[in-house]
């Protein structure tokens, strides 16, 4: 066409961003690349090489190797050997290596992203103005605090090695937001690039080099999951970091189950988009645009379920029809194209297969008009409307420019609906009252949200999900505590290494108790819902003091025990979350107030059961739910400071119904430490006391009875503790879990939590209690809310 | 004397309709969201090389090529005239490959005492003379005073005629009084196309340009214009987003298509291309052909012409090559 005729219709013409430096660089390297390990580049024990494709057009790009368990061991030793110096080296000196990889990516910005365009397929405006840049001010900001780490968290020390696995969808990234902080809190790393996208991993390992970060702290093994399997198995890696699919986290919780091993998953996402009818609308209509057509919708925390008020819904499906026909989709590394290629045939087949199915449920599906490429692998925007809570459309995560529209009547439906889900990973709400917006940021189950936004990241704000989306956080201060662990960190102990036991008569408290008088016959039942209740087995257990006098029964609960204490937990979540955390302290101070009431009661039987000083626990206990009493309204959260107008809150929120396995040692400070806590901060428990000592747990009914504590609230179920672990740990309404007892037990609760992917934490069942600010930490998870303002 | 001008206003012209508080006050505008939709903007879309040519080609055809001086001169004001009818030296047209087109910008913009002088030089050029009016820039001279200034120059001749509206009626939230305001010059406009100039810059926020755009809309106005080039801030594509967007809601509603001048502050090239973008990414082609989108500048035309000589010879070019205007 001449000019003359362009000037007719006005087209975007091709602009190309030019390929060639990045060819260049792949044939400075003959096009094959080897492992990155222990600072040299080496060819893979196993010999086996693979081909990494450009998704837009099928052609080969190079060979990578693939790391076999012989390479991945090698890496493992290499990062081992690494280690010692490593968290050696003072934090400022880190901090400078930090530094210089985030300038040498900044320097080699646009290499960076040509070759991630070409790799992975999203386009180059995504790569040069979104990827890269992030990826460089996570560096930056981790150097930040590998500089502070000394002062600003002084009784942490490195986890050690590190195994990170991570996906295709954002490689560069992703390798940042695993790389920077673990290097920053003194950890070697192993990383896995995803097999479709391993070049940026590899160029970033160039850099490390280049900037002469001792041999081992980076090791870079391509491969595909057999790789990131092995890594995940070694024995010589302390913690795995996993981006990726929620059934991949899954295998990865059972197989490292009982390792020790410490663990983060991010994993997949089935976020609402809500817009309310007072929200902007052609904003919102932007928003959908970034949050389901930004990387082709292979992102974990798309917005991929759009939920409107009914009163604008119409009008939105118009907006966004209009909109999407406006949408350009083509060649990823054309610079005016929205939309580039998706990683690969079998993704692209599965996000046929969904819609297909989706249509066939009866989803109405709406493309644009215009046609997309024959050549390489591509997918057009697509909106589904009529869409229904129960379909494949709303429940499975599809990862892929595909969007299911809802509809809601009410604010308290949105809620319902954008929490009807197994995944937590993202919300984004969309209102222009204030009121309204937080109000619904406070009840969706989301690890992120954002608010009158969608999709915004920084390195100074937490990212990660609730539920089935995973536990961990990446980015923020949160994010560090995946990466170190407390100095000095209990080991399970032998029952040989217990402490010695004092005498009965030696405790000053049973002076004056009447043990003559012969004692009225008591039944323990359990305690659910705010009530005595008796066991559903119809057994009871006799419980013995250390010199095998005979101390009383406890119930012996079973699976149905616990399936109606969670239910009464469950029920008392919302209520107890939402009571103000003066009030809770109020309760727990009462709690403190009647149990010092009957100290001396409380003391003989501890001594009775245990032959410890029962009376010096008590004492220990009440100053534990004062200490409990006071956090409840001091844990607070922070506002992160993140580039943008906004404020972004990062709020610890309760994580919901708790399972307690209670240590056996110190009853009474046990429950009083653990579940006194995780109840200041508003979750609920079910509590399986301490099998030597349940009597402490059962006499503690008349305790809560008396203190105002919520029906449901605290529920306690005695019996075999690691059968009821089993249960609770299996139970999908259970949120999280912690378990004190052996090894054995450790590696049952892991492995039974992969199924809706519970948090758990594993204590020894003797030993020392953890403090209070690893037990804050574990009682909560932090949801960031992102608030843009403007007037 | 819009029906001898056929070709230059091909669509209906916008009658406005009776003043509806309801629409202005319905208004939802989220500042950071229309932001960074702005701020993508030039980020997700560009042209380049011939495209690149054709585009900047069109700018000029939708440049109301504005001298609003206090010490402008029939001297001064005939020299833009000049440049108005050839803005573009023919050499670099060919060059170009588009020696045979017939290039002139939308319109010169001048102050009433200059409307003779414009129109006798552009005489038989086809291109129409604009005039600022009611009290420009700042309009706070007596109403009974701005519609004979309106009136003056369409008698003189002015085919189009920009008016300022009364910050102070959107400051207070009287919609009412900017509705009747903009109702009485635009029938003092009589058959010459108003464009309204809503000053964005003095108006406080985005929603208060929203409402503007629909209040002046509703009385009326043939298009909605950013600014008067004098306030501390002037075209931004965040405003110019939200104004397009009114125009789309507007024409949802009544099915009337009023233009777009965004004007103050667009000098580069680069500048002219993000506002074409602007205009084919919200509302398409047809909002961006002269009838419904102008530019209003002075300087924007020599760097247009320093990308096109880039274009054409692949050399980066110096301004004292380019003709003033």
């Amino acid at each position: 066409m001449t000019i003359a005729e362009l000037m007719e219709t006005l087209p975007y013409g091709p602009a190309l961003e030019a390929a060639q430096p990045a060819l260049d660089w792949l044939k400075a390297h003959q096009n094959r690349f080897a492992l990155f390990i222990g600072g040299r580049w080496q060819p893979p024990a196993s010999r086996e090489w693979f081909p990494t494709l450009n998704p837009a057009n099928g052609q080969t790009l190079a060979q990578v190797a693939q790391a076999g368990p012989a390479d991945v061991d090698k890496a493992v030793r290499a990062a081992r050997k690494a280690l010692a110096g490593w968290r050696q080296t003072p934090g400022h000196l880190r901090a400078r290596y930090l530094y210089a990889l985030a300038r040498q990516i900044q320097k080699h910005a646009r290499l960076f992203a040509v070759l991630e365009t070409l790799d992975n397929g999203k386009p180059i405006r995504e790569t040069r103005d979104i990827d890269v840049p992030l990826a460089v001010r996570h560096f930056y900001y981790h150097a930040g605090w590998a500089q502070l780490m000394e002062r600003e968290l002084a009784s942490y020390e490195p986890v050690g090695v590190v195994g990170q696995i991570i996906p295709w969808n954002f490689p560069l990234l992703m390798l940042a937001w695993k790389i920077a902080p673990a290097l920053a809190m003194g950890n070697t790393v192993v990383l896995k690039p995803a097999e479709w996208t391993p070049l940026t991993a590899l160029l970033f390992a160039e850099l490390c080099a280049q900037v002469g970060l001792p041999p081992g702290v980076v090791n870079i093994l391509t491969g595909d999951g057999r790789t990131g399997a092995a890594l995940v198995a070694h024995p010589g890696v302390d913690k795995i970091a996993f981006t990726g699919s929620t059934e991949v986290g899954r295998q990865i919780r059972r197989v490292t189950a009982g390792s020790g091993k410490k663990l983060s998953l991010e994993l997949g996402g089935k976020s609402p988009f809500i817009v309310f009818e007072d929200a902007d609308l052609d904003s919102a209509v932007e928003g959908v645009v970034d949050a389901i057509w930004f990387n082709q919708g292979q992102v974990c925390c798309a917005g991929s379920r759009l939920l409107l008020q009914e009163g604008i819904a119409e009008r939105m499906v118009a907006k966004l029809k209009a909109r999407m026909e406006k949408l350009r989709l083509g060649n990823p590394l054309d610079k005016a194209v929205d939309m580039g290629a998706i990683i690969g045939p079998v993704q692209l087949q599965k996000i046929e297969r969904l819609v297909q199915q989706g249509v066939a449920e009866g989803a109405e599906l709406w493309q644009p008009s215009w046609a997309v490429p024959q050549e390489g692998c591509f997918y057009p925007p697509t909106l589904l409307t009529r869409v229904a809570p129960a379909s494949t459309l709303a429940q499975e995560e599809i990862f892929g420019p595909v969007l299911a529209t809802l509809t809601f009547r009410t604010p308290e439906e949105a809620v319902r609906l954008a929490n009807n889900t197994r995944y937590g990973l993202a919300a984004s709400i969309w209102s222009e009252d204030i009121n309204l917006a937080l109000d619904i940021a406070t009840q969706v189950k989301a690890g992120v949200v954002w608010i009158n936004s969608t999709n915004l990241f920084d390195a100074a704000a937490g990212f990660g999900g609730y539920r089935e989306s995973g536990f961990g956080r990446e980015g923020g201060k949160e994010g560090l505590w995946e990466y170190v662990k407390k100095k000095g960190l209990r080991q399970p102990t032998t029952s040989k290494a217990k402490p010695k036991r004092a005498k009965l008569e030696a405790s000053p408290a049973l002076r004056n108790f009447p043990l003559s008088l012969p004692p009225i016959d008591r039944t323990a039942k359990l305690f659910i819902g705010g009530r005595q209740v008796r066991p559903d087995s119809g057994y009871s257990r006799v419980v013995y003091a250390p010199d095998g006098q005979r101390l009383g029964e406890v119930g012996l609960g079973n699976r149905k025990d616990i399936r109606n204490a969670v239910e009464a937990a469950r029920g008392a979540f919302e209520p107890w979350r939402q009571t103000p955390a003066y009030q809770r302290a109020q309760i727990l101070y009462y709690l403190a107030e009647n149990l010092s009431e009957r100290a001396a009661e409380f003391a003989w039987r501890i001594q009775a059961q245990t032959g410890q000083d029962g009376q010096a626990e008590v004492e220990a206990a009440l100053e534990a739910l004062f200490a409990a009493a006071a956090w409840a309204d001091k844990y607070e959260g922070v506002a992160h400071p993140t580039p943008l107008r906004n404020v972004t809150l990062a709020l610890p929120e309760p994580i919901g119904v708790m399972g307690l396995l209670c240590p056996d040692d110190q009853p009474l400070l046990a429950l009083a430490r653990l579940a006194g806590l995780a109840l200041a901060l508003g979750n609920t428990l079910v509590v399986v006391p301490s099998f030597q000592a349940p009597l402490t747990a059962t006499d503690f009914y008349q305790v809560l009875e008396t203190s105002d504590v919520p029906a449901g609230t605290f529920n306690i179920v005695t019996g075999v503790r690691d059968e009821l672990a089993q249960t609770l740990a299996e139970h999908d309404d259970v949120d999280a879990i912690w378990y004190a007892g052996p090894r054995e037990g450790w590696a049952l609760v892991e492995r039974a939590s992969a199924g809706n992917l519970k948090r758990t934490w594993t204590l020894p069942a003797h030993g020392p209690l953890p403090d209070a600010d690893e037990i804050l930490r574990q009682a909560t998870q932090i949801k960031n809310i992102w608030v843009p303002y403007g007037a | 004397m819009a029906a001898t001008l056929p070709s230059a206003y091909p669509v209906e012209r916008n009658p406005g309709t009776p003043f509806d508080l309801r629409l202005v006050e319905a208004v939802r505008v989220n500042r950071s969201a229309v932001e960074r939709r702005a701020a993508t903007l030039p980020t997700r879309r560009t042209v380049k090389k011939e495209w690149q040519a054709a585009w900047l080609l069109h700018a000029i055809r939708t440049i109301d090529l504005t001298t609003l001086s206090g010490d402008d001169t029939p001297g001064t004001v005939r020299r833009l005239c000049a440049k108005a009818r050839q803005p573009v030296r023919p050499e670099l047209l060919q060059a170009l490959g588009v020696g045979q087109l017939r290039l002139s910008v939308g319109a010169v913009c001048v102050y009433h005492e200059m409307v003779p002088t414009a129109l006798e030089a552009l005489a038989g050029s086809g291109i129409p003379v604009a005039a600022v009016s009611t009290g420009f820039p700042a309009g706070l001279t007596p109403h009974r005073l701005k519609l004979q200034e309106i009136e003056a120059s369409v008698a003189a001749g002015a085919q189009e005629i920009d008016i300022v509206i009364s910050r102070r009626h959107v400051l207070t939230g009287n919609w009412k009084a900017l509705y009747q305001e903009v109702r009485d010059f635009r029938e003092a406009c009589g058959p010459a196309h108003m464009k309204s100039i809503l000053a964005v810059g003095e108006l406080g926020s985005l929603k208060n340009v929203l409402k503007a755009s629909l209040v002046c809309m509703q009385a009326g106005s043939d298009f909605i214009k950013t600014s008067t080039g004098k306030e501390a801030v002037n075209a931004t594509l965040p405003h110019s987003l939200v104004m397009v967007r009114a125009i789309r809601a507007y024409y949802e509603e009544t099915g009337y298509k009023v233009g777009f001048k965004p004007a103050g502050g667009i000098r580069s090239a680069k500048q002219a291309l993000d506002w074409l973008i602007l205009m084919k990414e919200e509302l398409g082609l047809e909002w961006m052909q002269p009838h419904l989108f102008r530019i209003g500048a002075s300087a924007l035309l020599n760097d247009i012409e320093r990308q096109l000589e880039h274009l054409a010879y692949g050399r980066y070019a110096s301004m004292q090559y380019q003709p003033l205007g």
